[in-house]
């Protein structure tokens, strides 16, 4: 796969027996504070690079910067061994990704953070109360509260970002048909229906915006790289679900990174504009057969699979000139033979992708229990779906029974819990944690502090992602036996 | 905040189209093996659902997201 930075950012639904007992803020830190395999409970999140705030138009926006001191920052912020990051944000447990390059890493990551995540919950239940603490990797309340999933991708400054609005809102709105996680009814004062593609497509309000809490845009505009801004923006998609089944994730990552190369790269891409974005992405969501057609402004109508079609073709094309590794054919030829299936009939991708998966399970449930669509049971199937406990989820059920597609193991997935990627800073990163714990003072995305016992912190710029890596760093690492070593082997 | 809004349109188009549970393109015998799986599997989904399944859906409230 060529290389792009990627990285995601879940946000975990979380539930007690006792609901009157539960203080989201107070459970989700003592959750994350029950991880036990941390290199260095000491480590502080570094938030001198942080600004939330900042707007690709141009300006930024008002509002308080999140500047917690040295305890509550430990509290909040747990930098892994695999160089990601546990924390909690407003009212939930968060986990980010290390910084990967491809979508299979995606999947590893995201997956040795629900392991990480349910090793926290396991932990929790065995302190004083039985709290019979739940987590959801999910989107919703059912109740017009929706959380997030933020995909993150660093695209070249140079590329306009009025030219990856224009191409990216049609993707966008289409491509829940493979990446939306199926959702029971309707919210957010939305029409009802019995079941929908995405979880998220009620929400989204506007076209166009900085805001991630309400009146959700399709397309957000928060510009913090965590990487050299000159050379870089971090796209940060919040149009997206987060997706329990491994091939919805791989495809979700792997054909936005597609798409993205051939917008950095002048592809051949489709030359459409819809009429109305907003209204289509909850159309499409709501038609599960995938038939309804989608209007464009120039009249034309297509249906999500077409518009998928448009970009799958752009990039055969664009593949068929400059080559593509054995990454991107993968992901090309499952995103083919995917939108092949779901025009002869959605039903056949009930191994392969989260709301088939979902809606074949409820569907048999109603049948076989002659119930109606708005039987609370199929609610609360939708929610346990996304139970990240082995006895209880529904989709760890279908996993363990080998009903679902797999890209990656279980093995691969316990050791992506405590090695970083090797290809990007996620390396460097993970890896000093690992090897010396007690030096490192604070790490954030860009960058790493070590407190060497003198009374200077020294810090690291890690503003390149590409750099860092084990190839880089790795002898060095390996070789260098304090961190002194290592710093003034770098400073040469 | 709206309103929960579970309470769908009966049965409509969902509920209603054919069950099409085991279709595989690997074929009829593999598609039954799977159907009856579906039906083990369903009689597993009432041991692991949650208890009172109406309360604790309407409980599962969650603020602050994003």
């Amino acid at each position: 796969m060529i290389k792009r930075i990627l990285g995601t950012e879940t946000e975990f639904g979380i539930a007690a027996r006792n609901p009157e007992a539960l203080d989201p803020v107070s459970t989700s830190l003592l959750l994350i504070n029950q991880y036990p395999y941390l290199p260095s409970t000491r480590v502080l999140w570094d938030y001198e690079h942080e600004n939330p705030l900042l707007d690709v138009r141009g300006f930024e926006v008002e509002g308080e910067r999140e500047r917690p001191g040295p305890e509550y920052n430990r509290l909040l912020n747990k930098v892994l061994a695999n160089g990601g990051r546990l924390y909690v944000d407003g009212a939930h447990p968060e986990y980010s990704t290390p910084e990967c390059t491809n979508p299979r890493d995606v999947v590893l990551y995201e997956k040795a953070g629900d392991r990480i995540l349910r090793q926290c919950c396991e932990r929790a239940a065995r302190m004083k109360e039985p709290s019979h603490l739940v987590l959801y990797r999910n989107n919703t309340d059912g109740k017009g509260n929706s959380y997030g999933y933020h995909e993150n991708y660093l695209v070249d400054r140079a590329v306009p970002f009025e030219t990856l609005m224009k191409y990216l809102i049609p993707f966008f709105v289409t491509r829940q048909i493979y990446a939306g996680s199926g959702k029971v009814g309707a919210e957010n004062r939305m029409p009802p229906v019995p079941y929908q593609i995405s979880q998220r497509a009620d929400f989204f309000e506007t076209l166009v915006d900085l805001n991630t809490m309400v009146k959700r845009p399709i397309i957000n505009t928060r510009d913090e790289p965590h990487a050299d801004s000159a050379k870089y923006r971090r796209l940060h998609v919040i149009v997206g679900d987060a997706n329990m089944a491994e091939y919805s994730t791989y495809l979700k990552v792997g054909v936005m990174a597609i798409v993205l190369m051939m917008i950095e790269e002048k592809g051949p891409l489709p030359e459409i504009e819809l009429e109305d974005p907003v209204r289509s992405i909850k159309e499409v969501s709501r038609d599960i057969g995938l038939k309804s057609p989608i209007r464009l402004s120039d009249g034309r109508k297509y249906t999500a699979i077409e518009i998928q079609r448009l970009y799958l073709e752009a990039s055969h094309r664009f593949f068929e000139q400059s080559g593509g590794d054995k990454g991107t054919r993968d992901v090309l030829k499952k995103w083919g033979s995917v939108l092949d299936r779901l025009e002869q009939d959605p039903m056949q991708l009930s191994r392969e992708l989260d709301w088939v998966i979902k809606l074949e399970l409820i569907r048999s449930y109603v049948e076989k229990k002659r119930c109606g669509w708005d039987d609370p049971r199929l609610a609360m199937m939708d929610l346990q779906y996304h139970d990240l406990r082995a006895e209880k989820g529904l989709y760890a059920a279908l996993e363990k029974d080998n009903y679902v597609e797999r890209i990656a193991t279980d093995r691969e997935i316990e050791a992506a819990e405590q090695n970083p990627p090797t290809d990007t800073r996620a390396y460097f990163r993970g890896t000093c944690l690992k090897k010396f714990p007690k030096e490192v003072y604070a790490a954030s995305w860009s960058s790493i502090l070590f407190d060497i016992g003198n009374t200077t912190i020294k810090k690291v710029p890690l503003m390149e992602p590409l750099r860092g890596t084990q190839s880089l760093t790795g002898s060095l690492l390996e070789s260098a036996r304090s961190i002194e070593e290592v710093l003034s082997r770098l400073s040469m | 905040m709206s309103k929960q809004e579970h309470k769908t349109d009966r049965k409509k188009e969902a509920g209603k189209k054919e069950e099409e549970a085991g279709a595989s393109p690997k074929g009829a015998e593999k598609g039954k093996k799977i159907k009856e799986d579906l039906d083990k599997l369903m009689d597993k989904i009432d041991d692991v659902l949650e208890e009172n399944a109406e309360e604790f859906v309407k409980n599962y409230v969650q603020k602050g997201g994003e």
